[in-house]
């Protein structure tokens, strides 16, 4: 019973139930439309026949009297299926024909009557139900009437069998609604039931469960696949998270363990106030240090948690770019590196978040100038084109430049190229660039840049924006 | 050298209320503490202080919510808002709110110091001077010209708006990160001593040719303008 409710519920259900509805209303019309259509069609032969026939009576009559006309009308009468035909007096009285009896004053007026009327056949004992006639009444010459009519049972027998075809159809329909609305809804129900069980489990924790399909690629089919892209997306996430968590705990607990080895050997040391002073400066450094790596890891999942979308509206990439090259030029000077932003298409907007943007520029420039500020003469040249749908952010070094085969890496949290673990940082710049580009739905991309004679390859780090509008 | 500055803080780590109270005091400042939300309600609109010190998460009220009920009731004291949080989607809701300076957790006590100072002195701050002095060096706003002993200085535009802010804050500490927030409007960490690199250029300008040094280093904390 409450199964049955639960189908009940079931939209293939109601729709079929309005279906069922809506046929039935039009198959009445159209029942309804065809009997009325069909009985006055049936009732205009009757009426045309009858007329007929009357003025045929009218002839015999004219041409041989009285005597034909009774011939004539008793050899129609007798046989089968034959008409109702009346001789009557002037006064009503039934004089000849094949009629008993007659429903009074039928033959008070000329021509049809109006009504349809009850009449009684010789050798009929059957009174249960009399007969029904459609008539028409002449009158002769000398005075008497002459009836010619026609049985209704005909018509009435074609409306009794088209109401019994309707009812039947009505039935099969009913019968047919009931058959889908069970197969369907059952069909549907089923297959929602299994992908709640494989939700239940994917609830309790086990992430590689997915939703069944059955390969039909109907819409369940459909909906599963996107919960399983969905659920894979997740998998990975999740996946990405806790290597995330064994990195911090790595990468944390490792300055943690110097900052307390640090303090420790104070405390040990007999050591003078300066020493002291050194010491704790040291540790503050380091402190600092860990905050930033910190503050990095929580800014990266930040943005990839898209939490700060809200503030993203549209920028002037242009500007963002002079404004960031302006602030981190003097440094990259007095580095010895010759930051240059010379190719900037003017009014580039982008929808965006200035700070996040200016943020991972900021971060790119900061690289450049850590790892290519070494080389002889080092340029970084900064340069923003927009091309079909997308701004095109380049910074091109000529410093030593990323190995093709470690550039899927280097954006990997704390992922650190050999070559540059000497060199302060947290190894999470990269991969906040690319957290940032993500949620700018654009993209960073790595290539040579412009090489140098000997070693140093370069390196163009390209971020690429969809254009706002 | 603020001797008259009283300030509240609302903070529920006792620990670190009553290492920040010592701070403060040692550099003249007088605090009081309140250690929940309603409390420091209470107080800060019962009494007056020249800058309220709110920590943003607090049992019994949120220091959000602590804002927006002073600032209802027109209790216009500048507040700094303290926060673990520190992203930037926080900081905008935290300054919506009604806070007037926002400093993530954790923060070097000489940079809480030098906002706590600079908004304390906003009271008399000489907003509408369309003319800066310190010392012999002189900052028409108007004109956008620097000139020292009559002499005109030119400048960049950055430039400009960064020896602006310092002057605006004479004879206060001025930190790097309020440099940064102020003058490239700014709120992430450059990594790099960006900011030393543009002051002592700045600084090679104003004092290159000239005797008195005015724009001064504070080990630990940032940069002060000040004459002798």
């Amino acid at each position: 019973m409450r199964r049955l409710k639960v189908l009940l519920r079931t939209t293939a259900v109601r729709l079929s139930l309005l279906y069922v509805l809506l046929f039935a209303l039009c198959a009445g019309f159209l029942v309804f439309y065809v009997t009325s259509m069909s009985e006055s069609l049936l009732e205009q032969q009757t009426q045309d026949a009858v007329s007929a026939e009357v003025a045929q009576i009218e002839q015999v009559f004219n041409r041989s009297g009285i005597n034909g006309l009774v011939k004539t009308l008793e050899r129609r009468a007798r046989q089968p299926g034959a008409n109702l035909y009346v001789i009557a007096s002037p006064s009503g009285d039934i004089l000849a024909g094949n009629v008993a009896s007659l429903a009074p004053g039928v033959f008070d007026h000329e021509g049809w009557i109006s009504e349809p009327f009850p009449y009684q056949r010789y050798a009929e004992e059957d009174t249960k139900r009399p007969h029904v006639a459609l008539a028409n009444v002449l009158v002769l010459s000398n005075g008497l009437r002459v009836l010619v009519g026609r049985d209704l049972a005909e018509p009435e027998k074609f409306r009794i069998l088209v109401r019994q075809s309707l009812m039947v159809a009505l039935g099969v329909m009913g019968l047919g609604a009931l058959v889908i609305w069970y197969a369907i809804g059952r069909n549907a129900l089923r297959r929602i039931d299994r992908m709640s069980d494989a939700s239940t489990k994917i609830m309790a924790g086990d992430l590689s469960q997915r939703l069944p399909a059955s390969g039909t690629g109907d819409e369940f089919d459909r909906m599963s696949e996107s919960l399983n892209a969905m659920l894979e997306r997740i998998e990975k996430l999740n996946e990405g998270l806790r290597q995330v968590s064994d990195n911090i705990a790595h990468d944390l607990k490792t300055p943690l363990t110097r900052l307390r080895n640090k303090a420790e050997a104070a405390l040990s040391g007999e050591d003078t106030d300066g020493a002291y002073r050194a010491s704790l400066e040291d540790i503050i450094g380091d402190t600092d240090q860990l905050i930033r790596t910190f503050n990095a890891l929580l800014m990266i999942s930040r943005v990839e948690a898209g939490s700060a979308v809200a503030e993203m509206q549209e920028v002037d990439l242009t500007q963002i770019t002079l404004d960031c090259v302006d602030l981190y030029e003097p440094v990259a000077d007095d580095e010895g590196l010759h930051l240059s932003a010379g190719d900037l298409a003017p009014g580039v907007r982008v929808q965006g978040n200035r700070e996040l943007i200016s943020q991972a520029l900021g971060n790119l420039i900061d690289n450049a100038i850590k790892y290519a500020g070494d080389g002889d003469r080092p340029t970084v040249h900064v340069t923003l084109e927009s091309r079909e749908n997308t701004a095109v952010l380049t910074l091109t070094d000529n410093g030593p430049g990323i190995p093709a085969d470690k550039r899927g890496d280097v954006v990997k949290r704390f992922y650190r190229l050999d070559e540059s673990r000497s060199k302060p940082g947290t190894g999470l710049g990269l991969s906040l660039v690319e957290a940032v580009m993500e949620l700018h739905h654009g993209r960073l991309e790595l290539a040579d840049g412009e090489p140098q004679e000997g070693a140093a390859r370069g390196l163009a780090v390209r971020m690429v924006f969809p254009l706002a509008g | 050298m603020v001797d008259d500055m009283k300030i509240l803080i609302i903070e529920d780590d006792v620990e670190a209320a009553a290492y920040l109270t010592k701070a403060f005091r040692e550099a003249g400042i007088v605090s009081d503490h309140a250690s929940d939300g309603e409390g420091g309600l209470f107080m800060a609109s019962e009494n007056s202080y020249d800058v309220l010190v709110v920590d943003r998460m607090l049992p019994r009220r949120d220091g959000l919510s602590v804002i927006s009920e002073l600032r209802a009731k027109g209790v216009h004291t500048p507040v700094l808002i303290l926060s673990a949080l520190g992203q930037v989607d926080d900081r905008v809701t935290g300054l919506r709110a009604g806070g007037d300076d926002y400093l993530p957790k954790p923060y070097a006590f000489s940079e809480l110091l030098a906002r706590v100072e600079v908004l304390g002195r906003r009271k008399g701050a000489p907003e509408q001077d369309m003319v800066y002095r310190v010392g012999d060096l002189e900052l028409d706003r108007l004109s956008h010209s620097v000139r020292r002993q009559g002499r005109e200085i030119l400048l960049q535009p950055r430039e400009f708006r960064l020896l602006e802010y310092l002057m605006k804050n004479a004879g206060q500490v001025v930190t790097r990160t309020m440099l940064l927030e102020h003058v490239w409007d700014y709120h992430f960490d450059p990594q790099t001593n960006v900011i030393d690199v543009h002051v002592s250029r700045l600084r090679g300008k104003i004092e290159k040719d000239f005797d008195q040094p005015l724009l001064r280093t504070v080990r630990g904390a940032g940069y002060m303008m000040k004459s002798d």
